[in-house]
């Protein structure tokens, strides 16, 4: 007997070679349809989504004209002596890229995943943990881009853009925000409470602070120096350092390379992990 | 005929008005006896983390170079900033604990409606949580003092009229924003709109970590009315031995008037909204 | 054989367990098109770990198991595509409008945008909600929410609608509002499966049921056929004053079998107001006696030796 068709409903589709290595029924190809419901979301919410964008931009007045008074002029990293708001501005590009991609996909993503029980919504219609996966680390980068965009042109506005390559810090500033949402998506699938959030401010909290973004590396002893250098917000603000006062070198591959493991890593881990959590 | 035979029972008497907000901050220090872990990193370590970043890292940078010691007079940057840290501290950790906590009260765990529904009134549960929030500011303060002194940030005693002035600007931001936060019947964005444009730019524009008068004249006037700039010049003024005494009156007014209002306010609010 | 392709839902020696624990252990269901089918049982009984295997959000430990001829294991999205699902706690969008948690819902089933908008509309007014259509979902009553949530599992036009505890904290007149929307469907051939621990709710809409305790189906009918084979015609309910209350063993020679619970006794035989009389007759004077049909829930108290209590 043949079942009867749902006008309008068309066939599942064909799933992607690449994501047959993942469980079966983990991927619906629909994952656009969250971003859809972010977007509808995100107009209630309109307030919370523009109040992002000043974030960075009020620590770029303060901290560019306040503690620039302090300073003065800095070596930048072709070694040209530049302002320090010029020396600050990139660094708060890469930390808001960062801060913005974590929240985005640790509390967000909780609250959805234990309270809301959003997911569990989802999962009873056609989709599967992968569409959620990438169609929350996606809506985590169109706002990660809309903020860098804003920032790069208040940038423009004061002067901090001395080079043609800084265009090349929006698709970078993706870049970094894609690798920290998918880790943090997977950290947040580890996560039993709220209580384990504190572990997301210890990570992110000393970074901002100390990678660079405020003064530059010379400023640490050696060991220390070693450290620092291994964090990721630290290759981060280099890159975008490298790219906004145009000090462009094959170098910057290096950082680049970073990121690309830190997203393979973290989406791996987060698409097993969800379809262990969310297919019990 | 009676079913049950009542025994006459002694009725306790309603808490006096002290008394009653005494209770409500002994409610709050038993929740805290066993979460106390929760807070550690928000009112102990993140200050921590802005001592080391700015007053050491950050310090490293400019002492030594003359366009530091005109701002500081002098100081150490590091003896310079750490008053003005531990007022920052106060006044986040208090703005903090006066908006999700306060919903919550109200709309999630509805601790407030089960005080309410003992003799103890709406204004008891305000100044008791508010109280309570002024207690734990000063105690993570004094922790505070300790670890500045540690890093040798700290160059006279006066340091501790520094703590008591956080405490009240704390206090004062606490009682405003739990007005606020009492207000509010659906959290939405109002608690990330009241963190991103009022306590981030109260924060960045108050004079923590560079005089105002080195921000651009429009922007100045933002200090004048941000509780923390007050906080910052006073705590500063005590732990440098710098007192001005008219200046000095002048901000503790202001902090004092704040907190008169904010108490007024938040009472008032808590009394209609769990006794409509 | 022509049974199999009727049964939407065939299960076989079906298990589901958590670590050591065995929430389902071994289930035979079928359950036909058109019909409403119940898992009747206590909390932890083993029905919502049943209803999420059937509906493909839970892979099955052992047995098998087919749902719309297919295998939840591998056709997981296909059969979703299909069925529809009312959960236990309602897991509405608070961030959307009553109208979005309809449409959105239905985009994520692929329908397209124009379908989704004129099926929102239909179904607003099929759970009552027209006038609130654009309000936020968080000030909506429980009722309210529970009929938003129904009308969301019905944007797919299911051909199997499954209901986890549907009415559960509803007051009467949201409850009757609910199974008369639960019954327009069944009207409209839609094959359902509910879960519950109502009895008058298992009386009222399913036409066969199973009785499941512990992870295992104890019996199997209709409401009527499971109440003629495990209990009798009527019930007569007897209180007693802490004094007065005499053994379960001077009740039992009165009637067919006697239940005794902690605040009364339960009385089983064909005709209560002959047992009653025989009580008085005996020199029992109870607090308060009661005649009533039997009911489902004396099926239940004779199946598992309890009560249902959350």
């Amino acid at each position: 007997m043949t079942s009867p068709t749902t006008p309008g409903m068309p066939a599942p589709p064909q799933v992607p070679p690449i994501l047959r290595m993942l469980p079966a029924g983990g991927y619906a190809g629909r994952s656009r349809m969250l971003l859809l419901r972010s977007a509808t979301a995100s107009r209630r919410t309109w307030m919370a989504f523009v109040s992002g964008f000043f974030e960075p931009v009020f620590y770029l007045i303060a901290m560019g004209q306040g503690l620039g008074s302090l300073v003065g002029e800095l070596p930048g990293p072709g070694g040209e002596m530049i302002s320090y708001a010029a020396f600050i501005a990139p660094g708060l590009l890469a930390a808001s890229a960062m801060n913005g991609a974590v929240f985005d996909s640790t509390y967000n993503v909780f609250f959805k995943l234990k309270y809301a029980r959003l997911y569990d919504a989802m999962l009873a219609t056609p989709l599967g943990p992968v569409d959620i996966a990438l169609g929350e680390i996606g809506w985590a980068l169109i706002r990660g881009g809309l903020y860098a965009t804003g920032f790069l042109s208040v940038m423009a506005a004061f002067g901090l853009l001395t080079s043609p390559w800084a265009l090349l810090a929006l698709p970078a500033a993706l870049v970094v925000a894609f690798a920290f949402a998918a880790i943090g998506m997977a950290a947040t699938s580890f996560m039993r409470s709220w209580q384990d959030f504190d572990l997301v401010t210890l990570a992110i909290l000393p970074m901002f602070l100390f990678a660079t973004t405020f003064y530059p590396l010379s400023v640490y002893p050696r060991w220390l120096q070693l450290v620092v250098g291994c964090l990721p917000l630290f290759h981060a603000v280099e890159l975008m350092r490298a790219l906004t006062t145009g000090a462009v070198h094959l170098g910057l591959l290096g950082h680049l390379a970073y990121f690309l493991v830190m997203i393979a890593l973290g989406i791996t881990v987060a698409a097993r992990r969800l379809d262990v959590l969310l297919l019990k | 005929m009676a079913l049950v035979e009542v025994p006459a029972r002694p009725a306790p008497d309603a808490p006096g008005r002290l008394r009653g907000a005494l209770i409500v901050a002994e409610h709050h220090w038993t929740w805290y006896r066993r979460n106390w872990r929760a807070t550690v990193v928000s009112s102990v370590l993140q200050p921590l983390l802005f001592l080391l970043a700015f007053g050491v890292g950050f310090g490293a940078l400019v002492d030594g170079t003359g366009r530091a010691a005109t701002a500081t007079g002098g100081v150490d940057y590091l003896v310079w900033l750490a008053p003005a840290l531990l007022a920052m501290s106060a006044v986040q950790t208090a703005a903090f604990e006066s908006t999700y906590p306060v919903l919550s009260g109200f709309k999630w765990q509805r601790g407030y409606h089960a005080m309410a529904a003992t003799p103890l009134t709406g204004a008891q549960i305000a100044v008791g949580h508010l109280g309570w929030i002024g207690a734990k500011m000063f105690a993570s303060g004094a922790i505070y003092v300790a670890v500045i002194a540690l890093f040798g940030g700290v160059q006279s005693v006066g340091i501790v009229v520094s703590l008591l002035v956080a405490t009240l600007a704390g206090m004062s931001v606490a009682s405003l924003v739990m007005w606020f936060a009492a207000t509010v019947e659906n959290e939405g964005s109002a608690f990330s709109a009241l963190f991103r444009f009022v306590v981030i730019p109260m924060t960045l524009f108050s004079g923590t970590f560079f005089p105002i008068d080195r921000l651009p004249v429009l922007v100045q006037p933002v200090a004048w009315v941000s509780p923390l700039w007050h906080a910052t010049e006073l705590a500063r003024s005590a732990a440098l031995d710098a007192w001005r005494p008219v200046a000095a009156a002048g901000h503790l007014a202001h902090l004092l008037v704040l907190l008169a209002v904010g108490t007024l306010l938040v009472t008032r609010r808590f009394a209609r909204r769990l006794a409509p | 054989m022509p049974n199999v392709s009727d049964a939407l839902v065939q299960a076989r020696g079906l298990r589901k367990r958590f670590g050591s624990f065995e929430a389902v252990r071994g289930i035979d269901v079928d359950v036909a098109r058109g019909e409403v089918f119940g898992f009747l049982g206590p909390n932890g009984a083993g029905k919502s770990s049943t209803m999420r295997m059937i509906a493909c959000v839970s892979p099955r430990t052992e047995g098998s198991l087919q749902v719309l001829g297919m295998d939840p294991g591998s056709d997981g999205p296909r059969i979703r595509a299909r069925i529809g699902v009312v959960p236990q706690l309602d897991n509405l969008d608070a961030e959307l409008s009553v109208r979005e948690n309809l449409e959105i819902y239905g985009r994520y089933f692929g329908l397209s945008r124009r379908h989704v908008r004129a099926k929102a509309a239909e179904l607003l007014e099929f759970a009552q909600l027209a006038e609130r259509a654009g309000d936020p979902v968080e000030p909506l009553s429980g009722g309210m929410k529970r009929r938003l949530t129904i009308a969301r599992s019905l944007v797919n036009d299911p051909e199997l609608l499954l209901l986890d505890e549907p009415t559960t904290g509803l007051d009467p007149q949201a409850r009757h509002l609910l199974w008369d929307r639960l019954y327009r469907l069944k009207r409209d051939g839609v094959t359902q499966i509910i879960t519950t621990h109502y009895m008058d709710e298992a009386e009222q809409l399913c036409d066969r049921l199973v009785v499941m305790d512990g992870g295992v189906i104890v019996a199997e009918g209709s409401p009527t056929e499971l109440i003629e084979r495990y209990s009798t015609r009527e019930v007569l309910e007897l209180r007693f004053t802490p004094e007065a209350r005499p053994e379960a063993g001077v009740l039992e020679p009165l009637v067919d079998r006697v239940e005794e619970l902690p605040d009364r006794f339960l009385l089983y035989t064909a005709d209560g107001e002959r047992a009653q009389a025989e009580l008085a007759r005996a020199g029992l004077t109870p607090l308060s006696a009661l005649v009533r049909r039997s009911s489902l829930e004396d099926v239940f108290l004779r199946l598992t030796g309890r009560t249902l209590v959350d």
